[in-house]
């Protein structure tokens, strides 16, 4: 049995002015499928998922979400931030953020609920985050944060993950925590995972398939196909050397931080 | 002391200011709740700089003759407007309120100097009134009140959202943009409201004071509006019930009261974090 397609982008071109970010983008990602978007900076990651959440509107091609297109976001998305230090003095908790993520878009005022609790403590329980329900969001470190936000993003069961660098900022034994959750979640709840990173490594043994995007060109297949010297020079238009050592990938020479994380290389 | 403070025929005052007490309470409670915004939305400067703007479309009613009250609100109206549109980006914002403090102020003080009623009018303006808030008047806040307090209840979680986490919030299709301009709206009825009762340039201490007092004490999303509102309306009622006997001002008991409230709630937080130290 095929899969659902969730996401499906078709001959996608986006330019701000003269400048163009990608043309004629193709990509097609099935429920369950972890696609990691890798690429220099500014060569359109986050643009991309800004374009797929309809807050960019595309100079040409479409992007259907389940098959129709997204206006101005979807509760069929769950989204996953950047990592960003939260104000101290928010009027918030971890479970108050989980539990936005779950009927945030609603009218009306948070009463409490037994059967929003229930399902609120279920998920801080399987994000191992039960310890810091109520502690201000401004007082979590990192990786707690984002832990609450991976929880934030699956609890209402969207049917697409959307993750913009959530790993970046964290060191690295939080990187590999956040991200095994971010896979154990998606296996359990079925959804698609699109995930923009600079560094592939931490979610290397998680992802079926990748989108590198440099010059305004792209490839897609999974890593072992994409992520190779040949394959990556090609994409650049010069010589790149893909480096393989116990079992972390670094690209070298591609000269525009797209490196990854050879400087962590010990 | 005895211009302070005068409570010699206490009892047969309270019944003449029953309608000023119940447009200050409901005052307070408005003030208090979207003051909780006003904070999570780093909206102060906004609150000071419609307000002047509203004292200016205040001073001009007064001037032209036209409710007072209608004008304060058109010119809190104008004000919110301008900065929701204008003011997008946080850094934009700042500078255009800056810019449109002191021109409302201008505007306000020069159709004040034309006008040649009631000195007191005048002064009423920028610094509040004395107590005796007259019937039509206490209707107006009442009714702003209400439409306020019940928008804001309407819109509570969304707003929360927009707020507090606008990047999943906007990815999660929430309107976040048609909500902020809605709260503009509604902060410039809150506004324009406050502003007869403590005037102009005393406004923050409503929409501003409580909601801060009551984030040093909790973060419960549920909690800190509830203390907001209570903090509000007890600086209100009580300034009220403070300079009954005076014949000054109530502001001054208005901000010293609320004032004395957000010291309090300081010790509170930091004789708790001692406690969790030690």
């Amino acid at each position: 049995m095929s899969k659902q397609v969730v996401l499906n982008i078709q001959k996608a071109s986006l330019s701000f002015g003269d400048r163009g970010i990608w043309k004629d983008l193709e990509l097609s990602v099935a429920a369950g499928e972890f696609m990691a978007v890798i690429g220099a900076n500014a060569s359109g990651k986050t643009v991309l998922l800004k374009a797929i959440l309809g807050q960019l509107k595309l100079s040409s091609g479409a992007i259907e979400l389940l098959g129709k297109s997204v206006a101005h976001g979807s509760r069929q998305i769950g989204y996953i931030p950047q990592h960003r230090q939260a104000d101290s003095g928010l009027p918030l908790r971890a479970r108050d953020l989980l539990r936005m993520g779950l009927d945030g878009h609603r009218f009306g005022i948070p009463f409490p609920s037994s059967a929003t609790n229930k399902k609120v403590s279920e998920m801080l329980e399987a994000v191992g985050a039960e310890d810091i329900a109520n502690t201000p969001i401004g007082q979590l470190s990192g990786g707690q944060l984002q832990r609450i936000r991976v929880a934030q993003a699956v609890i209402d069961n969207p049917k697409l993950i959307l993750a913009d660098e959530p790993l970046s900022a964290l060191d690295l034994k939080q990187q590999s925590l956040v991200a095994e959750l971010i896979n154990s979640q998606r296996q359990q709840n079925g959804a698609a995972v699109l995930f923009v990173t600079h560094d592939v490594n931490p979610v290397l043994d998680y992802i079926d398939r990748v989108l590198y995007l440099a010059n305004g060109q792209f490839r897609i297949g999974t890593p072992d196909e994409v992520l190779r010297s040949d394959v990556l020079s090609k994409l650049y238009g010069r010589n790149v050397d893909v480096v393989r050592n116990q079992g972390r990938i670094a690209v070298l020479g591609s000269s525009d931080h797209t490196h990854h994380d050879d400087e962590k290389w010990t | 002391m005895e211009r302070l403070f005068d409570f010699s025929d206490y009892g047969q005052l309270i019944p003449l200011v029953q309608n000023s007490l119940i447009a200050g309470l409901l005052l307070g409670i408005m003030g208090g709740l979207i003051g909780v915004f006003v904070m999570t939305r780093d909206m102060s400067f906004a609150v000071h700089g419609i307000s002047e703007l509203s004292f200016a479309g205040a001073a001009i009613a007064l001037l032209v003759g036209l409710n007072v009250a209608l004008g304060a609100t058109i010119g809190s109206i104008v004000a919110a407007i301008i900065i929701a549109i204008m003011g997008t980006r946080a850094k934009d914002r700042n500078s255009i309120i800056a810019v449109l403090m002191p021109f409302g102020l201008g505007i306000g003080i020069l159709a004040l100097a034309l006008y040649e009623g009631r000195a007191a009018n005048k002064f009423g303006l920028l610094t509040g009134q004395i107590i005796a808030v007259d019937n039509p008047q206490v209707f107006w806040l009442i009714a702003t009140s209400l439409v306020v307090v019940i928008a804001l209840l309407v819109i509570w979680r969304p707003l929360s959202f927009a707020s507090l986490d606008p990047e999943v919030a906007e990815a999660r299709g929430v309107p976040t943009k048609a909500l902020g301009i809605i709260f503009m709206l509604l902060l410039a009825l809150a506004v324009a409201a406050s502003l007869q009762i403590v005037g102009a340039l005393l406004v923050l201490t409503l929409l501003v004071t409580p909601a801060a007092a009551a984030l040093r004490l909790t973060a419960s999303p549920l909690l800190v509006p509830i203390l907001s509102m209570v903090f509000a309306a007890l600086a209100v009622v009580g300034g009220i019930l403070l300079a009954l006997g005076g014949g000054l001002p109530i502001s001054p008991y208005v901000t010293t009261l609320s004032f004395g409230i957000y010291l309090v709630a300081r010790v509170i937080e930091k004789v708790r974090v001692r406690q969790v130290k030690s």
